[in-house]
């Protein structure tokens, strides 16, 4: 009978293991946050009690009160409903976008790939939030228009990761064995290309998700984002600016709320990238 | 003659490239879902003024035509009119320029000093505390939303402490090193971190390589070996990010520069959005897109000077 390995059980982790686990979690927790915001305060984000404004963190407002008496914490788990959304969904686009764009280019080579790296030259002339604020401002604030915006101008970095990558990956046995095969470059490239760009894609979507959540806050902060009273932590910073003088909280709580989810992103994305080699 | 001929190579690349930033600054305003007749006029304008005012902008011409002559006028120096402020848009530029140059200018003299200093003890004490305790602060210092942090910054440092003003440019080269101290750090605080990444990661492959080894086996010191082969060699990489991110910086700066009322082109660019003053949204998209192409060519020049293996 083999006895069975238990060396495993005490192998140590992984290098970027730990990262992975706690960034994921900061991650999951803001989600359940996110979700669960009705039951952990009761009260409507958007009620104003004029009688409590600008009250002081306590035990009955955790975060204090906003200048029309709006229970800061109630609005700042309420606005993860956008923020967490804004940071996971919003690389979505411009990853769509860049990752088609770069696999066809990568592929195809020649013209295609000509045109498309000129494509890429004129935008990324363009400083990234200037181009984000042009869109934004002449779509109109919201949401869903800073999506947009970001899959115009946040395409070009997957964009050209993915074709770096596919140029490598082309010339490998596994894809000559498939064109042998008489596989079209459709399948060719969406079953056995771009499997192996996965890793570094979601490498770079980890980091990229900090700069689409902040970019949104800012957005949001300059007033070109969601629109109030709709809390979102960039509004809600703009919101207590004015006040934040005699009344700090207002604003601190939302900042430190996009850091630590900020921080989530970007441990994950260290230790996926230590795990994976990238 | 190489690099010269290789220089005009590079230069005649940027052709298309210009042409493309041309095409897409033409189209951000022809795009736009509002009429900037409307906005000139007001709503309650009469059909015929609109139509008017339409034929003398030559809004009413084909497409083509009407890039053209947004060419011919961008070449010679016309960027249009500002709805708000009633002035040419180049001229605005020019006003709201000197204090976002010297804001980067001062961020850039903040940034790369500090920068090389930590990733040389980073990459020097790898994985021991000095280090740990680096890359902890570099990665909070990338997660900080830069406009939260310029806030809590003025609030503590110019309201609470009075050491520096919380809004406006000052008078001179010491009012404006003084006024733009805070803007200026918050957005080190952002950057700093993303050189520091770079070039500790390529300090630290550099010195891992082959020649490093072979210094060693001759016996030279370390710190010499550090000095001469491996820091010289990583300014490279971290050099071509430097241009990228002050082409970032640029960007940036335009949340940076409202908090602290600098009148810089972000305090210019936020207001023509909210404003809707689509030739200043038009023309400063174009300018900033100009100036990137001009740091990242002259990034690109450097780089080749430094490295003569580099390809312009």
């Amino acid at each position: 009978m083999m006895s069975l390995p238990l060396a495993s059980t005490r192998r140590q982790l992984e290098p970027g293991t730990f990262e992975i686990i706690a960034g994921t979690a900061i991650i999951l927790a803001w989600v359940i946050l996110a979700l669960a915001a009705p039951l952990f305060s009761g009260a409507d984000p958007n009620s104003i009690d004029l009688s409590g404004l600008l009250q002081p963190p306590s035990a009955d407002h955790f975060f204090g009160t906003d200048h029309l008496g709006r229970d800061v914490f109630t609005r700042v788990l309420h606005a993860a409903r956008i923020d967490v959304w804004m940071g996971i969904a919003g690389v979505m686009p411009p990853l769509l976008v860049g990752a088609t764009i770069g696999l066809v280019s990568g592929y195809a080579g020649g013209a295609t790939d000509a045109v498309m790296m000129r494509l890429v030259d004129i935008t990324v002339a363009f400083p990234f939030f200037v181009l984000v604020i042009a869109i934004v401002g002449i779509l109109g604030p919201g949401l869903f228009n800073y999506f947009v915006a970001l899959a115009l101008v946040g395409w070009v970095s997957y964009a050209r990761l993915v074709r770096a990558e596919v140029l490598v990956l082309k010339n490998k046995e596994f894809v000559a064995a498939a064109q042998a095969l008489g596989y079209p470059p459709s399948i060719i490239m969406a079953r056995h290309v771009l499997p192996n760009t996965l890793s570094s894609l979601l490498v770079y979507a980890t980091t990229d998700a900090v700069l689409v959540l902040l970019a949104g806050a800012s957005l949001g902060f300059l007033g070109l984002g969601v629109q109030p009273p709709t809390p979102e932590w960039g509004a809600m910073i703009a919101d207590g600016q004015p006040y934040v003088v005699d009344a700090w909280w207002i604003c601190f709580f939302p900042g430190l709320a996009a850091m630590s989810l900020g921080f989530g992103f970007i441990l994950t994305s260290d230790g996926l990238s230590r795990v994976l080699g990238r | 003659m190489p690099f010269l001929f290789a220089l005009g190579q590079r230069l005649l690349q940027l052709i298309p490239v210009l042409i493309g930033i041309s095409v897409v600054s033409f189209l951000l305003v022809q795009l736009s879902p509002g009429d900037p007749i409307r906005l000139l006029l007001g709503d309650r304008a009469t059909a015929e003024a609109v139509a008017q005012l339409r034929e003398q902008y030559g809004f009413d011409r084909p497409l083509i035509v009407q890039y053209f002559s947004y060419v011919s006028n961008v070449l010679q120096g016309d960027l249009g009119r500002s709805i708000r402020y009633q002035l040419p848009v180049e001229s605005l530029i020019l006003d709201f320029l000197p204090p976002t140059l010297f804001l980067i200018g001062y961020v850039v003299a903040i940034s790369v000093p500090t920068t090389v200093v930590l990733a040389i003890v980073s990459a020097r004490c790898r994985d021991r505390w000095p280090d740990h305790l680096i890359r902890a602060a570099a990665i909070l210092g990338m997660t900080i939303p830069v406009f939260w942090l310029a806030l809590m910054m003025s609030r503590l440092f110019g309201v609470e402490l009075g050491w520096f003003p919380v809004s406006g440019y000052g008078d001179g080269f010491v009012g404006h090193l003084h006024h733009l101290f805070l803007p200026a750090i918050s957005t080190s605080t952002w950057l700093i971190p993303l050189l520091l990444r770079n070039l500790r990661a390529a300090l630290i492959n550099e010195s891992e390589s082959d020649y490093v080894t072979a210094s060693r086996s001759k016996g030279l010191g370390e710190g010499y070996i550090f000095r001469r082969h491996v820091l010289v060699n990583s300014v490279l990489p971290t050099l071509n990010l430097l241009g990228v991110m002050i082409a970032f910086l640029i960007g940036s700066s335009v949340v940076v520069e409202i908090i602290y009322a600098v009148p810089g082109l972000g305090t210019l660019m936020v207001s023509a959005v909210l404003g809707r003053d689509y030739y200043v949204i038009q023309g400063l998209t174009l300018f900033y897109a100009i100036a990137t192409v001009i740091v990242t060519l002259t990034i690109d020049i450097l780089s080749a000077m430094i490295d003569p293996r580099v390809k312009l």
